[in-house]
């Protein structure tokens, strides 16, 4: 979330799509029923009515995988109708840059495609820069070639009319949604979105990011109070463990993983670091080195210095375009390429795309060691339906885990805010926390390699001692997490002692007289103490809900990112009751003369852009700092499917033609090609849209839940929800057994024959479409018949992520 | 002094954190369910299970509506089951809560009578025949805690306090969702200690959701208990 969970009360229009967020994120209707008693619109986007839509002031259907149809049509409408804000788009976003006379759009194709490797050349979608380097500008968005007005021409396409014969939605529905929504662009109201798996899991799912990241950006949404563009995460804790690099692309806070051309730490931090020539652009990734040094020295400790290069040769570095991916690691597994596997706190029996295939795959292996706090899918996949024990020669270890209650320390909301928990009841029986076991396993393996190995100096050389009388510290990691300085260093006159914890991530260096396990953390764990356990419920002078001093979020516990855009050029908010931060500096002749800003943390101290008497300042920083050009990203080159997010069909869908353009589907998506990746369009024997989705009674693949015979109680059963009329057309009778199939497996489900689920009419002709929640598994209910919806799901993904697409595929139902 | 429930339907998102947090604060059981084609589950109140989460899903006005009742006891102010039980050995209320209890004790009683003597149809019986239901979370309540069901409720659906606190919140909620649901109203909440908000016709949601949806309102269905069993009433009240 660029806001925070408590933010949402200050919304004036709440759009909840790709989420639902009443059963999924249940505690989050606190904040969405505060925020509708004061009149403002629930608006719910769903391919079925769901207990989000039972709350909705509107709710519209949407067939699964059309997301970015539906947007694109809100972008087109803001556009034709002068609905966005005018003075936030043309000094925070980057739509008054001049695009290259190379980039061009053309059946469904950006410039730059080569069909043989399927990825684009995206030097052609390059900004015109002057002389200087910097950015070529049309601050009134008239130029031809400007964002603005290539972001016109692409979406001139997107009308009503082609956009519901792609959805399905009923143009009436969704007019009235992009009027309600788009209302927000006027300056001093805010509209926010909800968004979950239902967006992120499709072959288009950055892109569906993206695309409502550019409506914000288009109503000046972003940065302030009631905004922004916010992820719920599906874990308690999943954006610490992203913030702490938990996926295999990037190193922790965020630093990208070092490639195999990169053969320096200086050639690494040269390719990380990007350069803007714009004096007014922060730039704040040009620090980049500070924090890839600080986090080494973090790793290894007293055996990083600046003659080994910090270590750096010490870490694995990644094949240049290769993708060590979920979807790409269970490939290979299935292929037999590698031996070993720990399932730590995960089920990919159940959980994964495809998993038929995922279990097929651990029948490879030599070893897997599953690391939870029940038995699931994973673990005894040896003996799972239709596996016979004898044939499978992988040798599983199961570790017992200790539950989050039992063990003390942080977890990371979706607000980005870190919270210090404490130990309730001790771990039961031979239970030990994660922290636990990885100290012990990284032990073991030390004194394996102190006889001697291959390539030792990784695993000796590392800096292992977060143990405090034999047991895992939490307190020890969380302060490594923040970091110290390793010697004495002097910082604008005043000197840090070495060991003295660093105040926040401003005072990192790079030549190794600070560490830092994550700098994103730097500022979480002080001399002042342990920032995330405060539990201060006063809050700032803005009262719009920020409680600055409970608990502790990242970057520096600024609780609303990018609210330097929250303000206009001379500093003043656009919202003058809930303003996050207002600028509050001296004023003499019409300059400021000292800068200092309320409430919230800002973005950078700096002086606003403008003078009170309306002249430009030339100490001032762009609204972006994250950006290297400083605006925020209305056209985003860095994309591997292009620049501006185009709909595109989902790998599996139920109609020939593109409505759209010439591709069928996202020409970059990345496809898998095993035996068990079958996949079929438009196939008569697979002709109904399918989505998998969560229901509040259970978490995840139910490893938890379905051992809680409270919730099993409310939803013992996997279920295939459907329309009356599919029903009627197959025979099925509500609350029967029904066999849903794909051409990668099948399950047997209870029918849910419901008003909720209507067929749409698409391109013409009628389509259905079902929806299966995935919690189950094999090993409980002991039945064995409840299973899991991911045997279903295909294996391909998204081409930035590589998240898989479990949102939008086709199925069979019939009776049993 | 008695407390009061306000249960605001027009709030409620389903996700039966009352009907879970009931179980575990009472330690009832699970009952062995199927999925029946419905989220509702179990099909029924019973003697394992005090709050339901009852779900139904139609057409009101042209639109598609999923309503939400969280089902329970309302523990009236003249309970008629009390009333016909006549035994304040097995149905009393408590007087400083005004939390009607059932006691091991209600197993001598005629269980279809007091069933049928509810105008809400709560109370269920176990196989020895000993009833039960919700019981306001009276040791909770009279420790200073509020019923399990409210302490977990996100939304503000679930509400708990004094009687006079909580007729003027139904007050207030009702008027906030009159905006929305022209026919919003409160059921019986001159007669009950909980006191619900629907937003459209109480019959859409629940077959038992209000006693006054005909002319055999409680009161009269309180009276008319009396009348039959003047005997029963009596000792009640000397109880």
């Amino acid at each position: 979330m660029t806001n925070h969970w408590i933010d949402i009360k200050n919304s004036d229009c709440i759009l909840i799509m790709g989420s639902n967020a009443a059963e999924n994120h249940p505690i989050s209707f606190k904040f969405v029923t505060e925020a509708q008693g004061r009149g403002t619109k629930l608006i719910s986007v769903d391919p079925r009515f769901t207990r989000t839509s039972s709350k909705a002031d509107i709710y519209a259907p949407i067939r699964s995988g059309t997301d970015i149809a539906f947007l694109g049509g809100m972008i087109k409408y803001i556009l034709d109708n002068n609905l966005y804000h005018k003075e936030y788009v043309q000094y925070y976003t980057n739509a008054p840059f001049l695009v290259s006379n190379s980039f061009k759009f053309k059946d469904g194709l950006f410039s730059g495609y080569d069909e043989k490797t399927r990825q684009y050349d995206k030097s052609q979608w390059a900004f015109q820069m002057d002389a200087k380097g910097v950015p070529e500008m049309d601050r009134s968005l008239k130029n031809s070639r400007c964002v603005f007005q290539l972001l016109k021409k692409h979406y001139a396409r997107y009308t009503p009319q082609k956009v519901s014969e792609i959805t399905g939605t009923p143009q009436k529905e969704l007019l009235e949604i992009y009027k309600t929504y788009t209302a927000t662009g006027k300056p001093g109201t805010a509209g926010t979105i909800m968004y979950a798996m239902g967006w992120t899991q499709h072959t288009t799912g950055v892109q569906n990011i993206r695309a409502m990241a550019m409506i914000q950006l288009l109503l000046g949404n972003m940065g302030v109070a009631g905004g922004g563009v916010n992820a719920l995460r599906g874990e308690s804790n999943v954006q610490g463990s992203t913030d702490h690099c938990l996926l295999w692309h990037i190193w922790p806070g965020y630093l990208q993983i070092p490639r195999a051309s990169d053969d320096s730490l200086a050639a690494y931090n040269e390719r990380c670091t990007p350069k803007s020539n714009d004096p007014l652009s922060a730039n704040w990734w040009q620090n980049y080195p500070k924090y890839s040094v600080s986090m080494l020295k973090s790793f290894f400790g007293d055996n990083a210095n600046a003659d080994n290069g910090f270590g750096y040769d010490w870490l694995p570095r990644v094949d240049n375009g290769k993708d060590y991916s979920w979807l790409s690691l269970f490939d290979e597994m299935y292929k037999g390429t590698f031996k070993g596997f720990f399932a730590w706190g995960q089920n990919p029996a159940c959980s994964g795309a495809n998993a038929g295939k995922n279990r097929q795959a651990f029948a490879k292996l030599d070893w897997m060691v599953n690391v939870n706090i029940f038995d699931n899918e994973t673990g005894s996949f040896w003996k799972g339906p239709g596996v016979n024990p004898a044939s499978v020669k992988t040798e599983v270890f199961f570790l017992p885990a200790a539950v989050s209650v039992e063990k003390e320390g942080s977890i990371t909301n979706s607000g980005r805010w870190s919270q210090w928990r404490y130990q309730g009841p001790k771990p039961m029986g031979n239970s030990w926390p994660d922290g636990q076991i990885i100290m012990e396993l990284g032990n073991r393996i030390k004194a394996e390699y102190a006889k001697g190995g291959t390539f030792p100096e990784p695993i000796v050389n590392l800096k292992w001692d977060y143990l405090t009388k034999g047991e895992y510290d939490p307190h020890k990691v969380a302060k490594e997490i923040n970091g110290y300085f390793v010697k004495d260093v002097t910082i604008k006159d005043k000197t840090y002692k070495k060991g003295t914890l660093v105040p926040s991530f401003a005072f990192l260096q790079a030549d190794g007289s600070t560490s830092s396990g994550n700098w994103l953390y730097c500022n979480s764990y002080t001399e002042k103490g342990n920032m995330a356990a405060r539990r201060s419920t006063k809050d700032a002078p803005n009262r719009i809900g920020l409680y600055p001093e409970f608990a502790w979020c990242w970057p520096v516990n600024r609780r609303i990112i990018y609210n330097r855009a929250s303000v206009d050029l001379k500093g003043k908010p656009w919202d003058l009751k809930d303003w996050v931060i207002k600028f509050d500096g001296d004023a003499k002749d019409g300059k400021y003369v000292s800068s200092r800003w309320q409430g919230d943390v800002p973005d950078g101290g700096w002086y606003p852009m403008q003078n009170p008497d309306g002249s430009m300042r030339d100490d001032s920083r762009y609204a972006f700092i994250m950006r290297k050009h400083g605006h925020g990203q209305i056209f985003g080159p860095g994309r591997a499917d292009g620049p501006f997010p185009e709909h595109y069909e989902p790998l599996e869908c139920p109609i020939e033609k593109n409505p759209m353009n010439a591709q069928r589907i996202n020409p970059t998506a990345p496809i898998y090609e095993t035996g068990a990746d079958e996949w079929a369009s438009c196939d008569p024997r697979y002709p109904y849209v399918a989505t998998t989705y969560r229901v509040v009674e259970h978490w995840q693949t139910g490893v938890m839940t379905r051992w809680q015979p409270w919730l099993l109680e409310m939803q013992p059963q996997v279920f295939v929800e459907m329309s009356e009329q599919l029903a009627q057309l197959k025979g099925i009778k509500n609350g029967e057994r029904v066999k849903v199939s794909s051409p990668r497996g099948a399950l047997e489900c209870t029918a849910v024959v419901t008003k909720r689920l209507q067929p749409f009419k698409i391109a013409g002709s009628d389509v259905h479409q079902v929806g299966i929640p995935w919690h189950f598994g094999w090993v409980k209910p002991v039945n064995g018949r409840e299973e899991s919806a991911n045997l279903l799901t295909p294996a391909a993904g998204d081409p930035n992520t590589r998240i898989p697409e479990t949102k939008a595929f086709m199925v069979n139902v019939a009776k049993i | 002094m008695s407390k009061s429930f306000l249960v605001d339907t027009t709030l409620c998102t389903a996700c039966r954190g009352c009907q879970v947090a009931c179980k575990q604060w009472h330690d009832l059981p699970a009952e062995e369910t199927t999925n029946r084609g419905t989220y509702q589950n179990p099909a029924d109140l019973s003697f394992d299970t005090y709050k339901l989460v009852r779900m139904t899903e139609g057409v009101v006005d042209d639109r598609l509506r999923w309503l939400f009742f969280p089902d329970q006891c309302r523990h009236c102010l003249e309970p008629p089951c009390q009333d016909t039980a006549g035994e304040p050995s097995a149905i009393f209320t408590n007087a400083s809560t005004g939390a009607v209890i059932y006691t091991a004790n209600t197993r001598g009683l005629n269980a279809g009578e007091i069933r049928q003597s509810c105008p809400y149809d709560i109370p269920r019986q176990a196989k020895d025949g000993t009833l039960a239901k919700c019981d306001m979370c009276s040791d909770r309540v009279e420790n200073g805690l509020e019923p399990a069901c409210v302490k977990v409720c996100p939304t503000g659906a679930m509400n708990f306090g004094e009687r006079e606190d909580i007729l003027k919140l139904a007050q207030k909620h009702l008027a906030a969702a009159q905006q929305k649901f022209p026919k919003a109203t409160l059921l019986d909440p001159d007669d009950v200690r909980v006191v619900f908000l629907v937003g459209f016709d109480p019959g859409l949601y629940h077959e038992y959701a209000v006693a006054s949806a005909t002319e055999y309102g409680i009161s009269r269905h309180a009276a008319l208990r009396k009348m039959l069993r003047p005997f029963a009433g009596m000792v009640s009240h000397l109880g």
